[in-house]
């Protein structure tokens, strides 16, 4: 379990994360949601160490970022995998350069037996025949893919997606986001997704944490947003008329 | 007291650098990538503008020296003092500050950018260290080869400038070059040499490492880098000068 207790961090002056509490869980597909500017990135890098809070504490089954030395944040950041929202792959190496680098870097295998990994993430992702392409030679959504063979290559216990169908067409977008809750429940990953996109949060959201200017404005589950009485979602989330309009319908038959 | 800023971050950044490898086969599989792109791909140009160079300062000093009391074989003499001394260390650096640095500084910077400095920290993975460490040891230890190549090519352009156009002849030349050749002099432009070699690797690293923004900044970022790197050689130039030769 991932336990932030009171989380705060400023820029220069500017608080961006206002006190942020709340509890992440093994194979179920925690959601960050919010709009732009809200504070999602931050609360992400937050959770992996790219930024320092200025305070509040963040526990990963009982590791505590602060009590950790540089040697045993390492150590711990190897059993992290992250999904960049632009891809963040390596634009100097090939599509199996960028997935066996961890492995590289990190264990002591064979070429033979890193390369059989990596073609195992690759089938899981999807994504076969790609492996001497370059990032620059692949589509949005196998970019997406890459990324996510790369971040469950040396089998993260903890996941974390920034705006994984961020730029996709919404097909591409769904089969993204299913697989992201399929490889979460099937090796048991506490799984953090940031998002700001409707559609993911139906599919995908089990645990819905709304952010709105650093503060945690609402949690619960994508049955519960439609219920919600709370103004800040409700604007948030019926800000599309469509979605307006599944409420209303939704609404009336569950009365 | 904004410079002063940038220094100390400068030197913590080394400090970071500086570090054990986390992975000997991955450090060296980088460095001879880094050999590669930063040393022998400026081989070219290095070659071509240093022959030219030789060329062109043994001719201007023929064209000066046509009083009959002043020997021929100080146009030899001359050629050798100032390739060794100045046109190879310090003028070739300067040229691979804006050629090498300019492409340290806008790689590192564009991973900066594309979160790919985020994505190699989240591993574990020391940035620094894994990115600027292999840059700095292949210029360090391939520069001292490239200058020399260009004292050497800088030398025999001006020989050749001498036999094409019969403003000297080849006895003297060599003549010239001969007379009062003291090794210290190489050297002394082979320690400016690696002194420069670190900075044309550090100062653009620093600039591309710590860029904050898009591709607009990191063509800002590269084009400062440029800039300060030559700034750098120039007055380390000067100090480096009076230190070993004054
Ligand atoms: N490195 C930084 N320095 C200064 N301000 C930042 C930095 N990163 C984010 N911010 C600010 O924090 C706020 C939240 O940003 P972010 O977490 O990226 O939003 P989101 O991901 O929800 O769109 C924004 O106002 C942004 O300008
Ligand atoms: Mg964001």
């Amino acid at each position: 379990m991932i336990e932030v207790v009171d989380l705060y961090k400023e820029f220069k002056g500017i608080p961006v994360l206002k006190g942020i509490t709340t509890t992440f869980e093994k194979g179920v597909t925690n959601m960050i949601i919010g709009q732009s500017g809200s504070g999602k990135t931050v609360f992400l890098k937050c959770l992996v160490g790219l930024h320092i809070p200025d305070s509040g504490i963040i526990s990963f089954d009982g590791r505590k970022h602060t009590e950790l030395g540089i040697k045993e944040h390492r150590l711990l950041r190897q059993e992290i995998g992250m999904v960049f929202q632009g891809g963040a792959l390596y634009d100097s190496l090939t599509v199996e350069e960028n997935i066996m680098f961890p492995l590289k870097m990190f264990t002591d295998q064979s070429f033979e037996e890193n390369l059989d990994r990596v073609n195992f993430v690759l089938k899981r992702v999807n994504l076969e025949n790609a492996n001497k392409k370059f990032p620059a030679e692949l589509s949005g959504g196998m970019q997406k893919r890459v990324s996510i063979a790369r971040a469950i290559v040396m089998n993260p216990k903890y996941l974390f997606c920034d705006e994984p169908n961020s730029g996709l067409d919404p097909n591409t977008a769904t089969v993204i986001d299913n697989l992201i809750k399929e490889i979460t429940e099937e090796y048991q990953i506490i799984t953090v997704i940031n998002s700001h996109d409707m559609n993911s949060v139906m599919e995908i959201g089990e645990k819905i944490i709304f952010l709105k200017d650093g503060v945690k404005e609402w949690q619960g589950s994508n049955k519960e947003i439609f219920k919600t009485e709370n103004e800040a979602v409700v604007n948030f989330v019926y800000s599309s008329n469509l979605f307006r309009k599944v409420r209303e319908v939704y609404l009336k038959e569950t009365k | 007291m904004n410079y002063l800023k940038h220094v100390g971050k400068y030197f913590i950044m080394l400090r970071q650098v500086f570090r054990k490898p986390q992975k000997w086969s991955v450090f060296q599989e980088m460095l001879f990538r880094e050999i590669e792109d930063l040393g022998l791909k400026s081989l070219g140009i290095i070659a071509f503008i240093s022959f030219f160079v030789g060329g062109v300062i043994a001719i201007q000093t023929a064209l000066n020296v046509d009083n009959p009391f002043i020997p021929k074989y100080l146009i030899g003499f001359a050629t050798k003092q100032s390739m060794i001394l100045e046109f190879a260390p310090t003028f070739m650096s300067v040229i691979l500050a804006g050629k090498v640095g300019s492409y340290i500084s806008s790689s590192i910077g564009t991973m900066r950018v594309t979160e790919q400095i985020d994505a190699l920290e989240v591993m574990g993975i020391n940035s620094l260290n894994y990115l600027v460490l292999p840059k700095i040891i292949a210029t360090v230890f391939f520069y001292p080869l490239l200058i020399s190549l260009a004292m050497f090519l800088g030398i025999l352009g001006g020989y050749f400038a001498g036999t094409l156009t019969d403003l000297f002849n080849s006895e003297d030349y060599i003549y010239g070059l001969r007379l009062d050749f003291d090794p210290y002099y190489i050297q002394y432009a082979l320690i400016k040499t690696v002194v420069f070699a670190f900075v044309i690797a550090t100062i653009p690293a620093y600039h591309g490492y710590y860029v904050k923004g898009g591709s607009l900044e990191v063509g800002r970022a590269s084009t400062q880098a440029v800039v300060w790197t030559s700034v750098v050689i120039i007055l380390l130039n000067y100090f480096l000068t009076q230190m070993l030769l004054a």
